[in-house]
Order: C-alpha cells, then sequence, then structure tokens
C-alpha cells in the first residue's frame, strides 16, 4: 500500500510540467467543480438547516428540490441592476469582481487526488502547487476582503459602510489567528506546499505502548488539536458565516456591505461568499484531515489512495466541512461585535501563539533525545493535553461556583430569587417610575425616548424633488402626457 | 558581464505588469479621492508582488500580497473610511508654485536615485538566485536560514521596535478606569433576573394603531398594558378598530368578498 501510493504521490518536480490542454482541462475543471459545489451548499444548505428547524425546506424545483439554487440563479440574473445615486460608480462595479476572483484563484492550489492518467497523461489531479501553496490561498483571501470592504464603501450608504467597517476589522482580525494555527502544520510538515503537506500525512508513525506496536494517527487534526480549532472557528470569521455574519448582520445592518447590490453583482458576492466556504473546507481537509487521503477503515483497503477514487474521500470531507458550516448556522446565534473581537484578540491570538511555542519546543525535544514525532505526542504531550484540559475544568467549576451554589439553595427552596434584593437594578414598571414634569429622560429601565421639543430637519430629497418640481417638466416615463408635475410632487 | 537571460514568460509579464504597476504609481499621486489613492497604490503593490514572484522570489512576493497589499492596505483603507467618503482633496494652492516645484524636485529625485542605481549595477555580475542559495535548497529555507543566523539581531531588534509601538500605541488609546466602576454585563442581566421581571418591556405599539411611543401595549383582551407606559408621557388612547363580534355585523362572507351586488341579507346562500 505504501510503495502504491508514494508512486502516486505526486512532488513538487511533477507541478509545471503538463502539455498545455492538460493545463485547460483542469482550469476548467476546477471552475465547473467550484460553481457545482456552490449550488449544491446553497441548496443543501437550505434543506439542512430545514430539517434543523422542522421544516421541508426546497422541495418544488426539480428532483426533491435540489435544483432549486439553478431556479435562483437564473432569478437573480434577470433582476434588475441599480446603480445608487450616491455610489462611486468604478469602485461600485469593481467591488463584486475583487470579490470573486480570488475566491476562484485560491482553489488553484488545493490537490484534489495523487497522480492519474488523462487521455494517457500522467498528471497530478491538482491545477499548480508552489512551495509557498498555502500561502497562495492566504493571500487570496487578504485579496478578497478587499470586495467586500470597497462594495459597502463605494455604496455610499450608512449600512453598508457600517458592514464594511466591520468586515475590515474582523477580516484582518482573524487572518491572523488562522495564519498562526496553519503555523503548527508548517513545523510538522516541513513544507508550505499543498501537495507534501498531504504527503506528510500519510502514514502515521509507528508506536510501541506497553508492548503493543500500532500505527499512530497521521492526521494533523489529531495530531495538532489546538491548531485545527484555532483553525477552524477562524475561518468561520474568515468567510463571515453565522455566528460571526456581523459585516451581513441582518438584524442591525439590514444586508450589511452588499444591501445596495442586486442583480449579477449580488450574485458575485453570494458565489464569492460560498467558493470562500468551500475554499476553506477544502484547505481544512488538506492541511487536518488527510487530503484526499482515505480515513482509516477505508484506508486499510489497498486500492483506496490510487486512480480515481480519492476525489471522493476528497470530496466526502469537504462535504462533512460544510455541513459543520450549516450546522453552526442552525444552531448559534449572532455575536455582539465587541465580544467577537474580544474573542479573536484575547483568546484566540494568544492561544495559537502560546501552541506554537510548546509544538516548537517538542519538536527540539523530539530531535534532541532522538525520539519520533509520534513517541512525542503520545508520551509528553497527551499528559500535558489532560493537565491543562483538567487545569480548565476546575477553573471553570471555581469561577461558576457562586452560580451553581445559588442554583442548588434555589432548587433545595431556601432562597427565593424572585425576591428582589435592594442592592440590585431597580425595577422597571410604571409603579415604580411615576411620570415627572420637565419633560422626560433617558429614564431609568423605560425606553428611550426622543427630546420632546424635537424639530425634524427638512428632508434634502423634499428639498430636490421642489426644485425640480419649480423647474417644469419631470419626465418619469410612466405618466401620461397630461401629468403636471405638482402631481408627482404631491404623490 | 550581463548575460542575463530573460524567458519569454517573464519578458511577456514585465511588459505588462511593468506599464500597470507604473499607471498604478501615477493615479496614486494624479486621483483626488483618498480611497482611490489607496486603490492604485495596492494596484502597484500587487504588480510587485507578482514580479518577486516571477523572479524566483515567492515566499517574498506571498509576503509583499498578504502583509502590505492584505493587511496594511486595509487598515490604510479603514481609516480612509472612517473620515468619510466625501472628502477629496482641495485643489486650491495654499503655497503659491508648490505644484510646479514639487514636480520638479520629484523628476530630479527620481533622475538622481535611478542614475546611481543605474551605475551601481551595471557592471555587477549576475549569479542568480540558484547560485547564491545553494542549488537544492529552496528559497524558503535559504531565508529562514539567514533570516535566524546572520541577521538574526536585525530581525530581533526590528520586532522589537514594532512591539514598542504597538504597545506605545495601546498606552495613548487607553482610557483608565477604576475597576469595577463599571458592571459588565453579566452583573447586570443576573441583576435583572433577580427583579420581578427578566425579560424585556413590551414594546409600545404591539396590537396597537399607533406606533408612536405614548401608545401604549395593548394586552389581548384590549387593556392598555401598564408596563409599557412610556417615562414621562402620559399615555394616550388610541382609537380602536370597531370590534366586530358576530355574524349580524361581520357580514356574509361573499358579501365582504363583494361579488354579489346588492349584497343578500340572507347570508348569501341562494346563488
Amino acid at each position: 500500500m505504501n510503495v502504491l501510493a508514494a508512486a502516486d504521490q505526486p512532488t513538487l518536480e511533477d507541478f509545471g510540467t503538463d502539455v498545455w490542454w492538460i493545463v485547460l482541462i483542469k482550469i476548467v475543471g476546477v471552475f465547473a467543480v467550484l460553481v457545482l459545489l456552490t449550488l449544491f451548499a446553497i441548496v443543501f444548505e437550505r434543506k439542512v438547516v430545514a430539517r434543523m428547524q422542522q421544516r421541508i425546506g426546497p422541495n418544488r424545483v426539480g428532483p426533491r428540490g435540489y435544483l432549486q439554487s439553478l431556479a435562483d440563479g437564473l432569478k437573480l440574473a434577470f433582476k434588475e441592476d441599480i446603480m445608487p445615486a450616491l455610489a462611486d460608480k468604478p469602485v461600485y462595479f469593481l467591488a463584486p469582481v475583487i470579490a470573486t476572483i480570488p475566491a476562484f484563484l485560491a482553489f488553484s492550489v488545493i490537490p484534489l487526488g495523487p497522480t492519474v492518467s488523462i487521455f494517457g497523461q500522467q498528471t497530478p489531479l491538482q491545477l499548480t502547487d508552489a512551495p509557498i501553496g498555502v500561502l497562495v490561498v492566504l493571500a487570496c483571501s487578504a485579496m478578497g476582503v478587499y470586495g467586500i470592504v470597497l462594495g459597502g464603501w463605494a455604496s455610499g450608504s450608512t449600512y453598508p459602510l457600517l458592514g464594511s467597517l466591520r468586515s475590515a476589522a474582523q477580516m484582518v482580525s482573524y487572518e491572523i489567528a488562522m495564519g498562526l494555527s496553519i503555523v503548527a502544520v508548517f513545523l510538522y510538515a516541513g513544507t508550505m506546499s499543498t501537495s507534501e503537506i498531504v504527503a506528510a500525512q500519510a502514514d502515521g508513525s509507528r508506536l510501541s505502548l506497553a508492548g503493543v506496536e500500532f500505527t499512530g494517527p497521521s492526521w494533523y487534526a489529531i495530531l495538532l488539536p489546538v491548531s485545527f480549532v484555532i483553525y477552524v472557528v477562524a475561518v468561520v470569521g474568515e468567510t463571515n458565516r453565522a455566528p460571526f455574519d456581523l459585516p451581513e448582520a441582518e438584524s442591525e445592518l439590514v444586508g450589511g456591505f452588499h444591501t445596495e447590490y442586486s442583480s449579477l453583482k449580488f450574485a458575485l458576492f453570494f458565489l464569492a461568499e460560498y467558493i470562500n466556504m468551500v475554499t476553506v473546507s477544502a484547505l481544512a481537509a488538506t492541511l487536518f484531515l488527510g487530503g484526499w487521503r482515505a480515513p482509516w477503515p477505508i484506508s486499510l483497503w489497498d486500492g483506496a489512495n490510487t486512480g480515481w477514487w480519492p476525489l471522493l474521500w476528497f470530496f466526502l470531507k469537504v462535504v462533512a466541512a460544510l455541513f459543520v458550516f450549516i450546522w453552526l448556522r442552525g444552531t448559534l446565534p449572532r455575536l455582539r461585535y465587541d465580544q467577537f473581537m474580544r474573542f479573536g484578540w484575547k483568546v484566540l491570538v494568544p492561544t495559537a501563539l502560546v501552541w506554537i511555542l510548546a509544538v516548537a519546543t517538542m519538536r527540539t525535544v523530539a530531535r534532541e533525545a532522538d525520539l519520533s514525532t509520534g513517541e512525542v505526542a503520545l508520551f509528553v504531550g497527551v499528559p500535558i493535553a489532560l493537565l491543562v484540559l483538567a487545569g480548565l475544568l476546575i477553573a471553570s467549576r471555581a469561577s461558576n461556583r457562586a452560580t451553581r451554589l445559588a442554583a442548588r439553595e434555589a432548587a433545595a427552596g431556601s432562597i427565593h430569587p424572585t425576591e428582589a434584593e435592594p442592592e440590585v437594578l431597580p425595577p422597571a414598571g410604571p409603579r415604580h417610575r411615576p411620570a415627572r414634569g420637565g419633560g422626560p429622560s433617558r429614564a431609568e429601565g423605560g425606553f428611550p425616548i426622543p427630546p420632546m421639543d424635537l424639530k425634524v430637519p427638512p428632508s434634502p430629497r423634499l428639498r430636490s424633488r421642489e426644485t425640480v418640481a419649480a423647474g417644469g417638466v419631470v419626465g418619469t416615463g410612466r405618466r401620461g402626457a397630461g401629468a403636471t408635475p405638482e402631481e408627482d410632487v404631491d404623490e | 558581464m550581463n548575460d542575463v537571460v530573460i524567458g519569454t514568460g517573464e519578458a511577456v509579464v514585465f511588459w505588462i505588469l511593468g506599464p500597470l504597476a507604473l499607471a498604478g504609481a501615477l493615479g496614486m499621486v494624479l486621483s483626488r479621492n483618498a480611497v482611490h489613492s489607496a486603490l492604485w497604490l495596492i494596484n502597484t503593490m500587487l504588480a510587485l508582488g507578482v514580479f518577486y514572484v516571477v523572479q524566483e522570489a515567492p515566499f517574498l512576493g506571498a509576503v509583499q500580497i498578504i502583509v502590505y497589499t492584505g493587511a496594511i492596505m486595509i487598515l490604510f483603507l479603514f481609516v480612509l473610511m472612517l473620515v468619510g467618503r466625501d472628502t477629496s482633496d482641495s485643489v486650491v494652492e495654499t503655497l503659491r508654485g508648490q505644484r510646479v516645484a514639487a514636480i520638479l524636485l520629484g523628476i530630479g529625485f527620481a533622475g538622481l536615485v535611478g542614475a546611481g542605481i543605474a551605475r551601481a549595477t551595471r557592471d555587477l555580475p549576475v549569479a542568480g538566485l540558484d547560485a547564491v542559495q545553494g542549488g537544492d535548497t529552496s528559497n524558503i529555507e535559504a531565508i529562514a536560514q539567514l533570516l535566524f543566523t546572520r541577521y538574526l539581531l536585525a530581525f530581533e531588534v526590528t520586532s522589537a521596535l514594532l512591539i514598542t509601538a504597538a504597545v506605545g500605541a495601546m498606552v495613548l488609546a487607553h482610557i483608565e478606569r477604576e475597576p469595577g466602576t463599571r458592571r459588565t454585563q453579566k452583573e447586570l442581566s443576573r441583576a435583572r433576573f433577580l427583579t420581578d421581571r427578566p425579560q424585556t418591556l413590551p414594546g409600545p405599539g404591539v396590537h396597537a394603531r399607533a406606533n408612536s411611543v405614548a401608545a401604549p401595549a395593548l394586552l389581548p383582551d384590549g387593556r392598555p398594558a401598564e408596563d409599557s407606559f412610556a417615562t414621562g408621557i402620559d399615555p394616550q388612547e388610541v382609537d380602536q378598530m370597531p370590534r366586530p363580534t358576530g355574524r349580524a355585523q361581520l357580514g356574509s362572507p361573499d358579501a365582504a368578498l363583494g361579488t354579489l351586488d346588492p349584497a343578500p341579507l340572507d347570508g348569501g346562500r341562494q346563488p
């Protein structure tokens, strides 16, 4: 099995030697895969979320409703394309394009399978690879931020601007955590090329524990669990998905950065979001879940990692990761913005830094003591991990002690939490807040109310319409010839 | 000496991206809107990143794109967007002749630097990246080795400088606050749950015909909900819809639809 795997495993030298039509086939293939996965992901998301909410979900278009996103895409393309009057036209036009192109580019370095034969040509199932493969994905996601930021800015409207400001801060912060989480993978694999990272996860190291010989796990998700968790959290923030979808928080910002967009421009944003989801899922599979290699029970079969079979394992992993995205969206409420930023900077980034330090230390210890990676992980990593977990458990119980005791006493009936204590908030309600003279204020416990002498300034839109009316003819195109300007104003 | 071999692909990339980079630089100087300037600069930086990659320094290219184009320019944009989108540069010259002087000085400076570099590198032997970093080590490994052996001190000093700057910025932006003066959300929430009303107040206008803050919410039986009275405003009774109670007031469904004219009084049973 290992000999076969080694023969199929592409190395960096295998790239850049393809015939031009093979390259063309691969480019078209990657494009088609991304578009099809987007269509699938949209309908999959709607169906899964519907099932989680005890609904049926789309079931009209096509067999069992699986062509719904195709119909939606057609509908989106035929909608009216609106250019807001205050928009910065070139930037408004460019922003969706800037968001989409890097999303497609990033997938070019994802390995989909081993070396296969396409029309007699031996070629790896990967568009290209470079010594800096993973950094290409990072660079593309860094460029994709511009689409969102510029789209919100160029709309010339308040909510999109707020959304794009949020997205700028959010994506820069979470990109740091994402980059740091990948560093440990680089340290273990000794390379930044995606195909070689997959190769490094091919075989687990031989371990012997209490006389029993066995093969240790080879996936970095198991060897580097902290990195994996940080990566997963960071990419959810990076792709603006719930519970981190603050740039397009529909309950706060209407639609966020894409409020003013419609038709194909909006479709491009939509496409970019889903392609980004697919890309980070594929990167998670590549970096942490063994890439296109078959998972454990299947990998016992010799032919599992040869030929075209790995495509199946790879896409199964991607779909599983997509399901996690959807699961999160169906389960978690959106975070508040300050909590979200605090979590990124005060939890994720320091944890990632400490983790890199620990991994580097363990690598050095392994080299000095002449141990294999698996042995170090088993004899050093597992005890330390257990210690840390126990410490965290004790700390969380200690911090919740007061609440736990109060809850137990309340359950036993010895305290009555409904009887208000004197030093807490004054109870709200009209009985406790008599109406005072002298005008209302932002009162205790009540709703904020506007000042009574508030004068609403004349709307600038009204003024412009009046000047138009004074100027004479208004051509709306929908009125009869007899319509006077006054009628327009009155409406 | 200058027997540099430039491949066709490299030449094509250069002649496409070189003008683009130059156009980006000019556009950055010439555009009036600050955000447009930033975009032109991003264009130039991206072109430079691709140049690095083409010249077999992929790590440098990736870092150029991720760090400079991705992170630093995003922060620039962040600040520019906070400033506002209608702040175009003023075209009024406050110093007379400033523009002409700036153009002359700029061209002179560019000429000096360009001539200096051209003279300094004219007869320089070209070794190539492979020969410098050794044939079988990759670009990344060569950079790492140099960075952590020969240039370790410079690297550490630079990082210390950057950390100092970051800490300084944080200190300047920090607001001193007495610990415990501000109740955390947890404390507020706990206090709220100890009152007799843990949930939010009913919104004014729920089940009501007005969305004024003075209009109280209505309970299901039509009484105003006391809890929703706004602070400091006398609650106003809003005229309610007449509440139909029986068949006589409601009329027949057919009559309500207006299908028969005049509506029969017997409930519309006759066809």
